[in-house]
């Protein structure tokens, strides 16, 4: 990568990123296939941090997927919105983070939209009183959940036990990083560093150590595509969009790649071992796969936590290749087994994908 | 001339999205569907704005406008602000009020999407509820979700959620005072009458067809012409 260049871009793409008190949204999907990594983002900001991150069980969806596979009418999707805020302003905060990218896409569009339309804002008031009576309130800061790692990176890389580096070869590791789309490709100065050469991960790579990978096809989009996932006739467009991004870094050689969406480690995880079972074709070294991590993941392993704490056993693609480079300790004995040790048994082999 | 114009103008994504494009292609360039489907974005954004009513009825009722991903990648790089992906989402809800959408089988494909989607929330105040993502229906999903979804409570315990438990945490049980107020905004906002016209839809569709409403949704959710495909 051509740094000088970037920089001055970078430079001009900053947001403002409080230092505390946060009213906490979860994600719908990372709540359901990556639990742990909420729980490593609350265990980071409030334990090794010391911020205030607020959650109350009255939060809900945004509604955001059902929207974006036009299910549900605008109008729906913004008063559920307007709801989430008011809970924010009934609980005495004004800093508003988020877990989800579709919905930090999505709080963004509706607060242009308002903007814009004052109208539709007082519509939308209206509706949130008659179905709520709650009191319309909009956040002062909107940030996403890694807007808040990325800030604090320099401090956790300061607690770190590791580093992304290969400790047999002393060099770094190269880390592919994927955005999701809805964090900045929409509204570019919503996002630390812009659309095109969004900084909030590689700010992340470069603290704690790593090399970044620049490849033909980094801004490609991960392939969800809601209705193009969640129909079964149409998930080829998800498989294709994930396989050509995968033969885009092959030749790099990456050794991790870090996300910042709720879908997309799902989707570079788990294509990887369709195309693996289907044709043969892996892209790690000897038959394993590319790990396709979270950032608190990431962050979890430069701090030390157990990786089977932090849930990298719920990844299909065997993250034992990195753990290995990294010198992260760990029991493979555990890796699957319930709390206080229960034996839950193992899931099936794969037949290709190591 | 202008009719369903004036009807996507009420929408306010295409008062957003819609700024005059002078269709260089750069959208169609970018897209991850025009790679995949038979689908180009420049010519869809040229038909409205050409304000033909006959042209756009042929949108409303096609596959075409239902090959978008929203993933929005036309935003970022349209030399006119102009956002394809707006547009398509204002022709896909025009498409649903009119019932058009049940012309196409990529369309269709609503009946299933509103069903699924609009319960999860209302039956549990998430888009995604891992109980009703089953590996069966998601082979993808791989050996670890199979294993996962036979001992959910256990894995969610040792990962630190809390599904379906009360108080705080990832995948809690809701409070039903809480889903209620989504069904109250669900029922103020159109949402309610949405999911009642593409059931009906739906049913009427599968009635045309000689079909029971589960084999229709079977057709619905596995079925894919390769008609669609770029190649």
């Amino acid at each position: 990568m051509i740094y000088e260049g970037k920089r001055k871009i970078w430079s001009e793409y900053q947001k403002e990123i409080p230092d505390d008190h946060y009213f906490y949204v979860r994600s719908c999907i990372r709540q359901s296939f990556f639990p742990a990594s909420e729980a490593t983002f609350l265990r980071i900001t409030r334990e090794a941090l010391g911020k205030d991150i607020f959650e109350t069980e009255h939060h809900t969806t945004c509604g955001g997927i059902a929207y974006h596979s036009d299910t549900i009418p605008q109008e729906t999707v913004m008063t559920i919105i307007a709801r989430q805020f008011a809970l924010m302003a009934k609980y005495g905060y004004e800093n508003y983070v988020c877990s989800c990218i579709t919905s930090f896409g999505l709080y963004c569009e509706t607060l242009e939209t308002w903007r814009e339309f004052p109208e539709l804002e007082a519509k939308i008031r209206d509706n949130l009183w008659k179905s709520c009576k709650l009191e319309f309130a909009k956040p002062k800061f909107l940030i996403h959940a890694s807007d808040l790692i990325y800030k604090y990176r320099n401090n956790i890389a300061a607690q770190a036990v590791r580093k992304l580096v290969n400790v047999h070869t002393g060099e770094p590791l190269k880390v592919v990083e994927h955005i999701g789309c809805h964090y900045s490709k929409m509204f570019p100065s919503k996002g630390v560093g812009g659309a095109e050469y969004p900084y909030v991960l590689v700010g992340m790579i470069e603290a704690w150590g790593g090399e970044i990978v620049d490849y033909p096809e980094r801004r490609h989009c991960c392939g969800f595509g809601f209705r193009q996932y969640f129909i079964k006739g149409n998930r080829g467009y998800s498989l294709s969009n994930t396989h050509k991004k995968f033969e885009s870094m092959e030749p790099f050689k990456p050794d991790l790649i870090i996300t910042n969406c709720p879908g997309c480690p799902y989707f570079l995880d788990r294509w990887q071992y369709v195309i693996a079972e289907s044709t043969g074709k892996t892209y790690g070294q000897d038959g394993h796969g590319i790990p396709a991590l979270t950032y608190e993941e990431v962050a979890g392993l430069v701090m030390g936590y157990d990786p089977w704490d932090l849930g990298l056993q719920t990844h299909q693609v065997g993250v034992e290749p990195l753990l290995d480079k990294m010198g992260v300790e760990y029991d493979p004995a555990k890796k699957y087994l319930g709390k206080g040790g229960k034996d839950l048994g193992t899931p099936v082999a794969c037949s290709c994908l190591r | 001339m202008g009719k369903y114009y004036d009807m996507l103008m009420r929408d306010y994504r295409l008062k957003e999205g819609l700024n005059a494009c002078i269709n260089c292609g750069t959208c169609t360039a970018i897209c991850p569907a025009a790679e995949f489907y038979r689908y180009d974005p420049r010519r869809i954004v040229d038909i409205v704005q050409s304000k033909d009513d006959n042209e756009i009825e042929k949108l409303l009722k096609s596959d075409t406008i239902w090959y978008c991903g929203e993933c929005m990648s036309c935003v970022t790089r349209c030399p006119r602000k102009n956002a394809a992906g707006l547009i398509i989402m204002s022709l896909r809800n025009l498409s649903i009020e009119l019932g058009y959408f049940i012309e196409s089988e990529k369309g269709r494909q609503q009946y299933l999407l509103t069903k699924d989607l609009c319960s999860n929330i209302l039956d549990y105040g998430y888009c995604v509820y891992p109980r009703r993502f089953d590996y069966e229906g998601h082979p993808e999903s791989g050996r670890v979700w199979e294993w996962e979804e036979k001992h959910l409570d256990d894995v969610f315990e040792r990962l630190g959620g809390n599904l379906d438990g009360s108080g705080r945490g990832a995948m809690r049980r809701i409070p039903k005072e809480d889903l209620d107020q989504l069904k109250a905004i669900f029922d103020i906002t159109g949402a309610t009458e949405r999911m009642e016209t593409v059931r009906k839809a739906g049913e009427r569709k599968a009635a045309e067809l000689g079909m029971t409403v589960r084999e229709f949704t079977e057709k619905v959710y596995s079925e894919s012409s390769p008609k669609h495909l770029n190649h």
